[in-house]
């Protein structure tokens, strides 16, 4: 299993982990009255378990799986394989601290870093599917 | 890969970039409001990622990986025709967003996603078997 794929899929098991704590504290905020913020964290356990889990699992198989891209460079580009993995994960992070703080208290900053963190994972989403594209044929 | 692995791998990386897309727009909303507009596609963001990239390719891979008999895929329509359906409802949920003057759209769509999910259960449930012993 490459290097790429295995940071993939343990970051992945970690945000699988966390998503779903997140999702303990979003079911225990009204039996046990746990603070106002807790109730906007919805969609970062969504997101968090979506694409920190479910989305880099497929990432991190895929990147070891499919046909090969060329014999010189079977998994096609590492470098922009990497800059996926960065890219999403500052993103996501990005937004699971971003979006709560922006719920509770909205401010110009944190607005834009909202911003921000939609684009880190847009840029990385466009590069995966750059990257994956040619690997995806009948040989 | 078998050629229905590739247009349903293909088409699924297609529903992530539109997905994405969608999605970067709502959050990006979210952080400096924008548009109040964005806010309705919400659904197609969903459905984009959930059974357009997600479900679309885990079919795909299934249908690549299961085993086979020999070097057959029996009944290989079955799931060529679970591809068409598949995008149709995807596509007729996610318009809805779009068309709110038709109702029945969501219907539509769901009952060619539903139909999708059957044919592909016929095709794939004879190849989950053991392995053949000699």
């Amino acid at each position: 299993m490459p290097p790429i794929t295995r940071t993939f899929i343990k970051t992945g098991l970690l945000y699988f982990v966390t998503a779903l704590l997140t999702s303990l504290l979003v079911a225990g905020y009204t039996p046990l009255g746990l603070p106002v913020w807790v109730a906007g964290l919805s969609p970062v356990y969504f997101h968090l378990f979506m694409v920190g889990w479910v989305t880099q699992l497929i990432i991190g198989v895929a990147y070891w799986m499919f046909p090969k891209y060329t014999k010189a460079q079977p998994r096609g580009s590492d470098a922009l394989a990497w800059s996926v993995y960065g890219l999403l994960n500052s993103g996501l992070i990005l937004r699971a601290v971003a979006e709560p703080v922006q719920s509770m208290q909205p401010t110009p900053l944190w607005g834009w870093m909202l911003v921000l963190a939609a684009l880190l994972q847009w840029v990385g989403g466009v590069i995966f599917v750059v990257n994956t594209w040619p690997r995806v044929k009948e040989r | 890969m078998p050629r229905l692995s590739v247009w349903m791998i293909r088409t699924a990386l297609l529903h992530l970039l539109l997905g994405f897309t969608v999605g970067a727009l709502l959050l990006a909303n979210k952080g400096i409001s924008f548009s109040p507009f964005l806010w309705r596609l919400l659904p197609m963001h969903i459905e984009l990622l959930l059974l357009g990239w997600t479900v679309q390719l885990a079919l795909g891979v299934a249908f690549w990986i299961l085993p086979r008999f020999q070097t057959a895929r029996p009944r290989a329509m079955l799931a060529w025709l679970a591809y068409l359906l598949l995008n149709l409802g995807v596509v007729l949920v996610a318009a809805s967003t779009l068309f709110v003057a038709l109702p029945t759209l969501v219907l539509w769509g769901r009952i060619a996603e539903i139909s999708a999910a059957v044919a592909f259960a016929l095709h794939a449930w004879p190849r989950v078997k053991p392995p053949l012993v000699v």
